[in-house]
């Protein structure tokens, strides 16, 4: 009986005796879950218009957020060193399309994603090689964005809001805005969605497959780059970033590899599970379950609707 | 020219469906055989031995065990490293409950385990496929490696955290585990394993259940109208590919590393096998050879190459070239033959059957 | 070739009153809101070939999946030599002796056209895990008893010179064969042909209507056929339904079915 208590009531008591802290918790499930979705909206970008499962999607955050910062050390002021990545992420993407993609069109799936694992290790060699493998501090001051924190008093206790998650969050609003609005509303944004659609169709009626990866893998470049400084901003760019960036793909689960509200709101899901899970739950189990909270939720999730939260039910024709 | 069949008859079906009809074939796979029993125990050095031939051969049948399950069964896994993990801790558990029984038989019997740990983890595969699967093996990889973490009591709450190998004699008297054993030993062992159930596996995959295995791969659906159940169609798959994952990882760790913690099994692992098993051929053994060969080799050769050219370049430059060249040759491979080596080595063959005479 | 039944037996079942091996009832099928099957009834007798025709969405194909077990129809009730069922899992089906080719060709594209065959020998296997592990004593056994079937299946089909090719690289007519040799694997009762004869020239339909007949023949395979070349529906079949929008238009024989002013409205399109 210990045991059920400990499941099912004690967290719930926990919650309401401090509920100041469970808001802080809650606050800090929002922030890892949009820097989640931001990761997720990369991968989903990619998918919907070439149907590749981008595995370096994260390795492309840490990547990006390197060269800024090792720009930056360089000596390079920090704005234009933004732009300069920017560029970086341009020849990125064009690279990528020129030599990956290119060479591989037709193959199957599978073959695709190995490319991208292949990408992945490139990346981390080739990141490694030139701006070294230490952490680096984000250069978050320079480009202007907030520090310090503000404090609320609910409840009779505190909960502290940083101005920097604060920031996070609008940008990936704003960011999440764009995309839909450019991917909606203009013609290239058509030309993609036809592309996701059917390659060869697209192709017959004259889009360029070429041009749109390109523009896909740099509209992707671009978010990790913003998730990398979000992110960077919160702890420091290192290599480690990869692995908390796999967990994009349970996101991904959850939400469905197509669906743009869908990326943002298993993010939110995501998000919000694991840090509640591990602060009222994790010590049942000895915590640490932080890291593979988000796999089983996607795991369960599955069994239940395998087609995601928002794919449709899947009928099957021979 | 040497290279042909004419001549070579068949006159029942079980000739004619040997892995090796062609003699000359035949005479290929001998002289391997005397080069790895004969040659390289009495040839070559115990650093060669320990660092090139031992690695390759486990890391031969994790890619094997991979490859059941990803080229022939078509469920994609990123939980090679965690499948070999529960082998390595369950053949430590049964060692140190049972120290008397042959360590052979305890790598073997910690297969199953890890195969029991597969099925459980397969199960999501009966209603999910592709990438959707792969994530659910992602989750087996990070429950398990946090497993093998806080439950201490399957590294014997070592301070460390770590299994280390003990002394096991077998044969009478033989040392074949632990800091005592003779690399040769140790080599033979593992050679020893890896050929029978290479062999093993090759029965299975030409027989009914290999059959089965590449009816739901190539087309699901026509499998289940064929009457291949996908119950046990998958979880077989995942069971024997789990138990040659299991045996490997137990064996890196008796054989090889001597001693392991939860890094000898991460997902970078799952990765490396999954390329050793890409590169090499999906649905392929030989090209498990290849691919775990080349893989392995490739980084040894790289790492030297500075020092035997006299060039000073200090050795963590060194590992990211290794890192970029890797990346680099997957994506080269994918591109010039997603099929891997094994196909390439099957090119070269059929050219072979018809030089000098191409068109003849 | 000793595989024959003999022929007498399934005449036998033509001439004379009609054993019912198939039985349909009611069946509707429908996905969310699209009713891809109404109501519709038919049966099929043992040893015939029956046709199913019907213009393009008429429902046919998902007729066929409904027969064997892929699709569960929301109503309605099927009856396979006495066994009255409305849903089974497609695996059943196959168990029960039914098989089926597919419209667009469902091979094991990763296979030979030896392995793509012994695949339909599947359930007639069943030596157990231990002697595949050893591929010796009975399981060796097993897979030449097998192996000899299936080149009887190859004699029989006339596919003899691309037993070790891999499926893939065949030629459509080819693919079809080998598909067509799968399923006669097997060893069915019941034959579904989804579009035998399509996307080929008139060379190849000949053959595949001989191999159809003489299955049905030699074997007295009861054969369900989806086919839109009407000469070779009105040639092979010895009783057609007709299908359109999901409904039954028509059923008889070919003859009557040809002059029945439903199905030639079906086709030509009636002025409204």
């Amino acid at each position: 009986m210990d045991i059920l208590y400990n499941i099912l009531i004690d967290p719930f008591v926990q919650m309401g005796s401090a509920p100041d802290f469970f808001l802080q918790v809650l606050w800090s499930g929002f922030v890892a879950g949009t820097l989640y979705s931001l990761i997720a909206l990369g991968f989903v970008l990619i998918f919907k218009a070439s149907g590749v499962f981008n595995f370096a999607q994260g390795i492309m955050v840490v990547f990006a957020a390197l060269t800024l910062v090792g720009l930056y050390q360089a000596g390079v002021p920090a704005w234009i060193a933004l732009f300069l990545t920017i560029g970086a992420m341009f020849a990125l993407a064009w690279l990528v399309e020129r030599i990956v993609l290119r060479n591989l069109v037709n193959q199957e799936e599978i073959i695709l994603f190995m490319a991208t694992i292949g990408l992945n290790y490139f990346l981390i060699g080739f990141g490694e090689y030139v701006f070294g493998g230490e952490p680096k501090p984000m250069i978050a001051k320079e480009l202007g964005l907030p520090t310090g924190s503000t404090t609320f008093e609910p409840f009779g206790g505190i909960v502290i809001i940083e101005h920097l998650d604060v920031a996070a969050v609008i940008m990936a609003i704003v960011l999440v805005s764009a995309l839909a609005i450019f991917f909606n509303k203009t013609r290239i944004g058509r030309a993609l969605r036809a592309v996701a659609d059917d390659h060869q169709a697209a192709l017959s009626v004259g889009i360029s497959l070429n041009q749109i990866w390109v523009i896909v893998w740099f509209a992707a470049g671009i978010v990790a780059l913003a998730t990398g400084i979000m992110w960077g901003a919160k702890s420091d760019v290192s290599f480690a970033l990869q692995i908390v960036a796999l967990k994009a793909l349970p996101v991904l689960i959850i939400g469905g590899f197509t669906s743009i509200p869908g990326a943002i709101i298993g993010g939110l899901v995501i998000g919000f599970g694991e840090k509640l899970f591990e602060i009222y739950w994790g010590a049942l189990l000895g915590s640490g379950v932080e890291g593979w909270f988000a796999y089983v939720i996607a795991l369960i999730f599955l069994l239940f609707r395998p087609q995601g939260l928002f794919g449709e039910k899947i009928i099957e024709r021979i | 020219m040497f290279y042909r069949e004419v001549g070579q008859f068949k006159t029942n079906y079980t000739a004619d469906s040997q892995v090796f009809p062609i003699l000359q074939d035949k005479l290929g796979i001998i002289a391997m055989l005397v080069i790895a029993y004969l040659i390289i125990p009495l040839a070559g050095n115990d650093f060669f031995i320990t660092t090139v031939m031992i690695p390759f051969l486990v890391f031969t049948l994790a890619t094997i065990g991979l490859n059941i399950l990803v080229g022939y069964t078509g469920q994609l896994s990123l939980g090679t490293g965690a499948f070999m993990g529960v082998g390595a801790y369950s053949c430590y558990k049964l060692t140190t409950i049972f120290p008397d029984v042959n360590i052979i038989i305890m790598v073997l019997l910690s297969g199953f385990f890890a195969a029991a740990i597969g099925i459980l983890f397969g199960l999501p595969s009966l209603r999910i496929k592709g990438f959707y699967l792969a994530v659910t093996t992602l989750a087996a990889q990070f429950f398990l490696e946090w497993a093998f973490i806080r439950i201490p009591w399957l590294y014997n709450y070592n301070a460390s955290g770590a299994i280390e190998v003990p002394q096991r004699d077998g044969f009478g008297g033989v040392v074949l585990a632990g800091a005592a054993a003779e690399p040769v030993t140790r080599y033979l062992v593992v050679l020893s394993i890896v050929l029978a159930m290479t062999w093993v596996a090759s029965n299975i995959i030409r027989g009914r259940i290999g059959r089965s295995w590449m009816m739901i791969r190539d087309m699901d659906i026509a499998a289940e109208l064929m009457g291949v159940r996908p119950l046990y169609a998958k979880l077989s798959a995942f069971a024997v590919s789990s138990f040659y994952c299991g045996v490997a990882g137990a064996m890196g760790v008796f054989f090889w590393l001597g001693a392991a913690e939860v890094e000898s099994f991460d997902i970078n692992h799952s990765f490396l096998f999954l390329f050793m098993a890409i590169i090499g051929g999906l649905g392929s053994l030989i090209g498990c050879y290849m691919g775990a060969a080349f893989i392995w080799i490739l980084p040894i050769i790289i790492r030297a190459l500075p020092g035997a050219l006299g060039l000073d370049i200090n050795a963590a430059t060194v590992e990211h070239i290794n890192f970029m060249m890797i990346g680099g040759m997957i994506i080269f491979f994918l591109i010039v033959e997603p099929h891997g080596l094994a196909r390439l080595w099957q090119i070269a063959k059929e050219k072979l059957r018809t030089w000098p005479f191409p068109y003849s | 070739m000793n595989m024959a039944v003999k022929p007498a037996d399934a005449n036998d079942g033509r001439a004379n009153a009609p054993e019912v091996m198939l039985d349909i009832s009611n069946i509707s099928l429908s996905f969310g809101g699209v009713h891809a099957i109404k109501d519709v009834s038919f049966n099929i007798h043992k040893g015939e070939i029956r046709a199913i025709i019907g213009p393009n969405g008429a429902g046919k194909t998902s007729m066929l999946n409904v027969i064997n077990g892929f699709y569960h129809p929301q109503v309605g009730e099927i009856t396979f030599k006495g066994n009255t069922r409305t849903q089974m899992r497609p695996y059943v089906a196959a168990t029960q002796g039914i098989a089926r080719t597919f419209q667009n060709v469902a091979l094991f594209h990763g296979m030979s056209t030896l392995d793509n065959i012994m695949s339909g020998r599947t359930l007639k296997m069943h030596k157990n895990f231990f002697w595949q592990m050893l591929r010796y004593g009975p399981a060796m056994q097993e897979e030449v008893e097998h192996r000899e079937r299936v080149e009887e299946i190859i004699d029989f089909l006339e596919i003899q010179h691309i037993r070790r090719t891999p499926v893939g690289r065949l030629p459509y007519g080819l693919q079809k064969r080998v598909e067509l040799a799968r399923a006669l694997a097997m060893e069915p009762e019941l034959l579904l042909l989804d579009e035998p004869m399509a996307g080929m020239n008139l060379e190849e339909k000949e053959d595949m209507s001989r191999f159809i007949l003489d299955v049905n023949d030699q074997f007295g395979t009861t054969i369900a056929l989806i086919e839109h070349d009407m000469g070779v529906v009105m040639d092979l079949s010895t009783r057609v339904v007709v299908l359109d929008h999901g409904e039954k238009i028509a059923d008889g024989t070919p003859a009557e079915v040809s002059s029945d002013q439903n199905v030639i409205d079906a086709y030509l399109g009636v002025a409204h």
